[in-house]
């Protein structure tokens, strides 16, 4: 396999400019990955900072309904609420080891966003992130909260004014500022190395997950299931468990229906493109643009997808799955009432999986899903696609 | 020799002039190509409208979203090609593109397409050298030029790798950003065009940026054998969408401006020189 490639997915699409940036990403990562000082930090942030380990909690109410043995990785405990902040505590850290002196990120729910004001207000470094103006309406709380840890949001007017959008704006600051900014990326997409980074910083959740169960039950779990949508929170829970005889599902957007053109599933639904740095599966149009997408799930909300996760589709080792917006919702009130815990809608995905596929597992079945963040960020948008009603 | 060679040879330094194909439209964008030909530009640079352009600022990012509306598709670039063809059989046209436009369509189809319309080069911004090793032997097989590029940030080791494979004339991107006009020039242009010239006989051509005839003179005076306008060109067509003959008439203007600028610079043609200077 070629170096930033999964089978033939991966690469590094990108203007000439950017490549010997690309180049000394790479290289440092190489080099913080073999020095104990780096990992000595990050431990230290993540776990004094962030509240690493996150829980895994066995749900002994779904357990019940369900007629299996049901857990929960509990990203939504993790400071911030939700897996995000894995990835940006180590991006951050590894900027200050490169002596890059500003942060700028893209952020579609606002998530990633929040995730790298927190990072850069704890590491020092000064954050901008781009956010389509679309989504500054739609997530204006998270927004807010980044204003609040001091980080300055950039509106993005063009395109779609969404995700995508935000992501182009991100690359052309970070193509005019090289020398001074390490462009912190949200999840295991774009241009080598960035899906081996982003997933390497993530992996922390699966190998928490596979110890705590181990210790559990003494045995890995049948089946985890983790919401797909640039594929970050799930390739860092699969990884650990790609060699191990479990079996592995990704739950993409399905909007309104995989029958019509309002989703996020790139995976079930898409064609192979190249799309922001990278091969993968995309949603695109006969002329290889990429379109608009949908799902209720703002962070679900793209047209493509990581490339590893493409290479793990087409070898069949992960199954991927989509899940409708009425689906969402219906998990998203059914968890919060019956085990007290608020998902968040990408999350809600998932666990919506579990619920339709529990059946079939026996009593004895293990189901491992990812709880990526918690709904405290959707609490709003339910109340009013629910007319007000709980 | 390619329509390219056979500029280069004949003239140094060229213009070069770039438009978005389809901007504001079908219609007015070929109309725009035939003005900006009839006020003698040297080789068109005609982009293939591309809804997530990464390496574009927002100037021409725009012109590609009015492109989009307009309904230009890859087929009606080609469409726009065989007429600007048609209308200059000798102009030199390159295709300005995003790699996901010919991975769609397939490369050997993409290049066997941009041969069949008259385009003599084709450049992928998004594609280095690295990532090239479907597109090079589809270009070469339908004997289109790939013409490289070279940024500030691109070292010695990359700049060779990148030579090897070049043809037509190289790319020097001007500056560490997007396309876009700036007051300033980079300071350091001849610089890049020293050092790039030590390693290949291509002609080469300088752009991102470029906006004014001071620019224009300044990147002729670092040695390059061309200069590549865009924004400032694209910038016109978007300021005047209403008014076309205004339109037609500013782009007359800014390029007869900036061609003054090169036509002194132009190695005069007077037999002996070599012996008058020698
Ligand atoms: C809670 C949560 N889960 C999942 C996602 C989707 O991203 P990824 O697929 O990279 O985990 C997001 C993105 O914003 C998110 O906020």
């Amino acid at each position: 396999m070629k170096a930033g490639r999964y089978g033939v997915y991966g690469g590094q699409y990108m203007p000439e400019t950017l490549m010997s940036a690309l180049i000394e990403l790479e290289e440092t990562y190489r080099r913080i990955s073999a020095d104990p000082e780096f990992s000595r930090r990050l431990d230290w942030y993540l776990r004094e900072y962030a509240g690493r380990e996150t829980p895994l909690t066995y749900c002994t109410n779904i357990s019940r309904e369900l007629g299996c043995r049901v857990y929960l990785k509990r990203e939504d405990l993790l400071h911030g609420g939700a897996h995000k902040l894995n990835n940006t505590l180590g991006q951050a850290l590894m900027a200050k080891f490169m002596g890059k002196r500003r942060l700028i990120a893209e952020t579609g729910a606002g998530q990633h966003g929040v995730a790298t004001a927190i990072a850069g207000a704890a590491l020092g470094l000064p954050v901008d992130v781009y956010m389509g103006e679309v989504d500054t309406r739609r997530q204006a709380l998270n927004a807010f909260r980044m204003e609040l840890l001091g980080a300055r949001v950039i509106p993005v007017a063009s395109g779609t004014r969404t995700l995508k959008d935000a992501i182009n704006a991100a690359m052309r600051d970070w193509v005019t500022n090289l020398g001074s900014t390490h462009y912190l990326l949200g999840s295991c997409v774009g241009p080598h190395p960035f899906p081996r980074i982003v997933r390497d910083f993530q992996s922390v959740i699966g190998e928490e997950a596979r110890r705590q169960v181990l210790e559990r039950e003494g045995r890995l779990p049948d089946t985890v299931v983790a919401c797909v949508g640039g594929g970050s929170n799930a390739i860092g829970i699969f990884s650990p468990f790609v060699d191990d005889d479990v079996a592995l599902v990704g739950v993409e957007a399905g909007g309104a229906g995989l029958d019509t053109p309002r989703h996020g599933a790139s995976l079930s639904a898409g064609s192979v493109g190249v799309f922001q740095g990278a091969l993968s599966y995309l949603l695109q149009d006969a002329d290889g643009q990429a379109l608009e997408t949908h799902s209720v799930a703002a962070g679900l909300d793209h047209p493509s997808v990581g490339p590893e996760h493409a290479m793990l589709k087409d070898t069949g080792r992960v199954r991927y799955e989509a899940v409708t917006d009425a689906e969402a919702l219906a998990a998203f009130r059914y968890l919060s009432r019956a085990e007290g815990i608020i998902p968040a809608l990408e999350s809600a995905h998932a666990v919506a999986y579990a619920l339709r596929s529990a059946g079939d597992l026996d009593r004895d079945g293990i189901l491992v899903v990812n709880l990526s963040g918690r709904g405290d960020k959707d609490v709003a948008d339910v109340a009013q696609i629910r007319g007000g009603a709980a | 020799m390619s329509r390219i060679a056979e500029l280069f040879a004949r003239k140094n330094p060229v213009f070069i002039g770039f438009a978005v194909a389809g901007d504001p439209d079908g219609e007015t964008s070929l109309r725009v190509a035939k003005t900006m030909i009839d006020a003698g530009v040297d080789l068109l640079e005609v982009a293939v409208p591309y809804a997530d352009p990464v390496a574009d600022g927002p100037m021409i990012e725009r012109a590609h979203v009015r492109a989009l509306e307009a309904g230009t598709t890859p087929d009606a670039v080609f469409a726009l090609v065989r007429q600007v063809r048609e209308y200059a059989p000798d102009l030199p046209i390159v295709l300005f593109t995003y790699y996901n436009i010919i991975y769609r369509r397939g490369a050997d189809r993409f290049f066997a397409d941009a041969a069949a319309a008259g385009a003599d080069g084709v450049l992928i911004v998004d594609l280095p050298v690295e990532e090239s090793d479907e597109a090079a032997p589809a270009a070469r097989r339908h004997g289109i030029d790939r013409i490289a590029l070279i940024a500030p940030t691109t070292s010695p080791e990359r700049r060779r790798a990148i030579l090897r494979d070049a043809s037509g004339f190289v790319y020097l991107i001007s500056l560490e950003g997007v396309t876009g006009e700036r007051d300033r020039l980079s300071p350091d242009i001849a610089g890049l065009v020293g050092a790039v010239r030590e390693g290949t006989a291509l002609p080469l051509a300088v752009g991102f940026g470029i906006s004014s005839p001071e620019h224009v003179r300044a990147v002729v005076a670092a040695g390059a054998d061309g200069v590549i306008v865009g924004s400032a060109l694209v910038r016109l067509v978007e300021e005047r969408l209403g008014d076309e003959a205004g339109m037609h008439d500013a782009l007359r203007t800014a390029i007869g401006a900036m061609l003054r600028v090169l036509v002194p610079e132009r190695e005069p043609d007077i037999p002996g020189r070599e012996s008058i200077e020698g």
